[in-house]
């Protein structure tokens, strides 16, 4: 009896702390989520009715557009991401070490940096063409044809260029992960090492890929600087148009809903095709791989391959702004400058940690509570990320500065004291929207890591007494560390780039390197700013480069 | 137990960085704070020079949109003062949203002309451009285009060149041919430029009179500041090059004038510095900044007084403005907007 008893109180105490877990994660996602219900909200409210007007007039070229775009970037991305993945890490050519981080150097240039420089390159007045003209001694744009540059083509080539390493970096990780038993297995089954790749690492590395696909899709689909640039006609210059042009915010809040919706059913389905398949690896993942020696011309191929990208998504764009940059380097090197760093440095590296913390939290409460509504709130604490940043930056001033507000005129009453804005108009603010912005993309790494894990472990470390947070860190976040620290960085170098919501949400006096680039860069003067646009990438390369470490340390070192 | 010390401390240390920058964002008496919809590095030089003028710190949130939200949301509690924007849109925007207060000063109302600034004070214009037509020295001849209505003409098939018809300073010269010959009338106006572009409109200003010298297209609509910029870009010579290939025909001289618009400048409802605020405000319309705004920036002075750049003037003589109520034009942005889809302007 007093056993029975015994157990029942273990019991209600066990899901007491469950519901501990339970009502603090939806509490995070709920606040995460808070400026995309803002906007939602703004939806509600538009000036007038758009889409009569809209679909009489552009709304079929947006779409057309942007579908175009996704879908074109999304495939390049994933012909370069997964094709140089599966290169480095289950062949060996000439290159392949280096290449295993050169191919993530691209994630470090911002896409706004890069249609610049290429259009500086290619257009009618660039080192190309006026070359080709005094080599052919053509006269004038008339006497002969050159692809332009500021195309739906060009966007999808500048976009797919810096967002492929998102596909590259979870793919790779996902193939260094996999057990090289199963692929010894299907080898000795008579796989050629075509079909294993394409018969089981592939299958196995999906969710990987389709977490690296949907953050691409998700970030094309908002890019506003390159497709302005280019003068695309995707669906966020739709709304753009509508907010500024129409002063319409609300009807612009009901274009980026409905896009959001559109992602997020795309995921969905995604999700839904693969909820049948569970995996997990035994754990020889720690021995060796050796490799597919490549010989002769497949040698030299894989090289090429690999270096390709690297070469247009990197070097070239580095060896242009370095260019820019030392010829005014006595003007640029300023104190001003290390401040605009340092700035950056703190917002990212701030935004990074919390992030990680977030994901972590829900990734794992989702883990701890099968089949309950934690994994909606995964989903949906990770919407920001399918929203434009300056929209999203709205979202995140609405219930700041209502928080702000009500505490200022709650003090003011109590005490007769007015607090002002204490979250509004400070770093907080932008910490907050990178967080709101960048939450997918840690949740997704975090999920495929823990993913990977066996639950006997959990199983195991919790009935030898743990309880899920002393699991959580003594035993899942050890093996899951490639994962976060991937994660980590990646939210890190996304925060050096992010433009939109920075400018709109930042204190007073207040630049990082982003938005010093762009107050120069949007007015085509980017030899003014070459110097920050190329520490931007520098900065990006070093967590790249550690990143790259980091992943490769999960099999190596072990 | 040193752990057990440390990690509390540390979150502590975390809660309190974004308290302590609310902190330093919190007003001290002798400041102004702006949120710009122009770019820093046009008005820092006469927001130094007011600073050394008057003592008065000044302090900067520039960005392109979202900043009139951001006042909305914040309300009675916004630090902001002042609302600088480059284009009259905006400055309507803040205007209609009931952000802004009136202000009575005899200076601003002496230094800026009326059509230039709002009847009931709310907001002030304080340097003006002109949307002028770059024409090919080489292939057009003087006095072979004169008015923006001929830009319909289908002689010019081919042979126009301009950025997006959804940019602000296109929609403020469709909005001005709207109130002149009604929506009807402007959107064939506007089809018959379409009709005649040499490519899709794209790039900035300064790129459709690239385009002329590279013989891309032989006409170009641009502001007039963008002259004077690329005349001096020692950064970039070719500009130079750009520059002296065109020249600058100021339209619709013998009717009503050629299109006008402004920069400006509003004081916010709840402006927490608002005698600094207006300090500023005049110090922008006086003779020293407004001659800066001239100078460094090639935009022409409000203040009639003051001249306008002297390189500007080797090239430009007096011509004959269009003085159309700007407020009117802010109205019809949304209708020429509309139209510019309707008309698959930027298709």
């Amino acid at each position: 009896m007093a056993r029975v008893s015994d157990s029942k109180q273990s019991i209600s105490e066990n899901n007491r702390y469950l519901f501990g877990w339970y009502s603090c994660t939806w509490g995070t996602a709920l606040m995460v989520a808070l400026p995309v219900l803002s906007v939602f909200y703004l939806a509600l409210f538009p000036r007038e009715n758009i889409w009569t007007h809209l679909a009489e007039t552009v709304l079929p070229v947006y779409i057309t557009t942007t579908l175009i775009l996704m879908l074109g970037v999304g495939a390049l991305s994933i012909a370069i991401g997964v094709c140089g993945a599966w290169l480095v890490t289950m062949c060996r050519f000439p290159g392949r070490r280096m290449f295993e981080w050169a191919l993530l150097l691209p994630f470090a240039v911002p896409a706004y940096v890069i249609a610049y420089v290429y259009t500086d390159l290619l257009e009618y007045s660039g080192a190309l063409q006026i070359f080709l003209r005094e080599l052919f001694g053509w006269q004038s744009a008339r006497d002969y044809w050159f692809p332009d540059i500021r195309t739906l083509g060009g966007a999808i080539l500048m976009l797919a260029l810096v967002l492929y390493p998102y596909i590259y970096l979870l793919a790779r990780a996902a193939f260094l992960e996999q057990s090289t038993t199963i692929h010894d297995a299907s080898r000795t089954l008579g796989c050629t090492a075509w079909q294993s790749f394409y018969r089981v690492s592939l299958p196995i590395a999906r969710p990987a890929i389709a977490v690296g696909l949907s953050l691409v899709s998700m970030e094309t689909i908002n890019d506003f600087g390159t497709v302005d640039y280019f003068a695309v006609k995707s669906m966020s210059a739709g709304i753009y148009d509508t907010w500024l042009n129409m002063s319409n915010l609300g009807g612009a809040a009901q274009i980026a809903s409905l896009m959001m919706i559109f992602v997020v059913i795309l995921i969905s389905l995604e999700r839904l095709a693969r909820a049948k398949q569970r995996q997990f690896h035994s754990a020889d993942r720690f021995k060796t791989l050796t490799g597919y020696p490549l010989k002769g011309w497949r040698a030299w191929g894989a090289t090429l391959l690999c270096a390709l990208p690297v070469i247009a998504g990197f070097i070239i764009p580095v060896w242009v702004l370095a260019g820019y940059a030392l010829n005014n380097l006595d003007q640029l090197w300023s104190s001003d400058f290390q401040l605009h760093a340092s700035h950056s440095f703190i917002l990212s590296g701030c935004a990074a940690l919390l992030t990680i913390l977030v994901a972590l939290l829900l990734a794992y409460s989702k883990r701890l509570h099968k089949n309950s509504s934690l994994s909606l709130a995964a989903r949906f604490a990770s919407l920001g990320y399918a929203m434009p940043g300056a929209v999203l930056a709205i979202g995140v001033i609405i219930p700041l500065a209502a928080f702000d507000n009500f505490v200022d005129s709650l003090m003011e009453q109590l005490l007769g004291i007015s607090t002002g804005l204490l979250l509004s108009g400070t770093a907080f603010a932008v910490i907050f929207a990178y967080v709101v912005r960048f939450l997918a993309v840690s949740v997704g790494s975090v999920e495929s890591s823990l993913n990977k894990i066996t639950e006997n472990m959990d199983m195991a470390s919790r009935s030898l007494g743990h309880s899920p947070l002393q699991t959580l860190v003594k035993v899942h976040l050890p093996l899951i560390k490639g994962g976060v620290l991937t994660a980590a960085l990646v939210v890190f170098v996304d925060c050096m780039k992010e433009l939109p919501a920075t400018l709109i949400l930042r204190p007073f006096n207040y630049d990082t390197l982003a938005t010093y680039v762009y107050q120069y860069a949007s007015d085509e003067m980017l030899e003014a700013c070459s110097l920050a646009a190329l520490l931007i990438v520098l900065v990006g390369i070093i967590p790249v480069i550690l990143l790259s470490r980091t992943i490769s340390a999960t099999r190596d070192s072990n | 137990m040193r752990k057990t010390f440390k990690q509390p401390f540390k979150k502590l240390a975390f809660l309190a960085l974004p308290l302590t920058m609310a902190v330093s964002s919190v007003a001290t008496a002798d400041e102004v704070n702006i949120y710009s919809y122009r770019q820093p590095f046009l008005i820092q030089p006469m927001l130094e020079a007011f600073t050394a003028d008057t003592g008065i710190k000044t302090n900067v949130v520039f960005a392109k949109k979202g900043l009139i939200e951001r006042l909305e949301h914040e309300g009675k509690n916004s630090p902001a003062d002042i609302v600088l924007t480059s284009d009259i849109g905006p400055l309507y925007d803040v205007v209609e949203k009931g952000l802004t207060q009136p202000v009575q000063s005899d200076v601003l109302t002496n230094n800026i002309p009326a059509h230039y600034r709002d009847p009931q004070n709310r907001w002030f214009g304080l340097t003006s451009r002109t949307r002028l037509i770059y024409a090919s020295k080489e292939r057009v001849a003087e006095g072979e285009i004169k008015t923006y209505e001929e830009l319909a003409d289908p002689k010019w098939k081919g042979r126009i060149c301009t950025r997006s018809g959804k940019h602000t300073y296109n929609l403020s010269l469709i909005g001005s041919m709207i109130a002149y010959h009604g929506e009807a009338e402007a959107e064939k106006w506007l089809e018959g430029v379409k009709a005649n572009l040499a490519r899709k409109p794209q790039g900035n200003d300064r790129a459709q009179v690239k385009a002329v010298k590279e013989g891309v297209c032989d006409i170009a609509l641009g502001n007039s500041y963008y002259f004077g910029k690329m005349l001096t870009n020692e950064k970039q010579p070719e500009q130079k090059e750009w520059a002296n290939a065109v020249n600058l025909v100021f339209p619709n001289q013998d009717d009503r004038g050629a299109h006008m618009s402004i920069s400006g400048a509003a004081l916010t409802q709840y402006a927490p510095h608002k005698e600094s605020a207006i300090k500023l405000l005049e110090f922008l319309s006086e003779a020293q900044a407004q001659s800066m705004y001239a100078e460094a920036n090639f935009e022409f002075p409000v203040r009639p007084a003051t001249p306008r750049s002297a390189l500007l003037n080797q090239y430009m003589g007096e011509f004959k403005q269009d003085n159309i109520n700007l407020q009117k034009v802010a109205e019809l942005r949304v209708q020429a907007s509309r139209m510019v889809d309707k008309v698959g302007f930027d298709n």
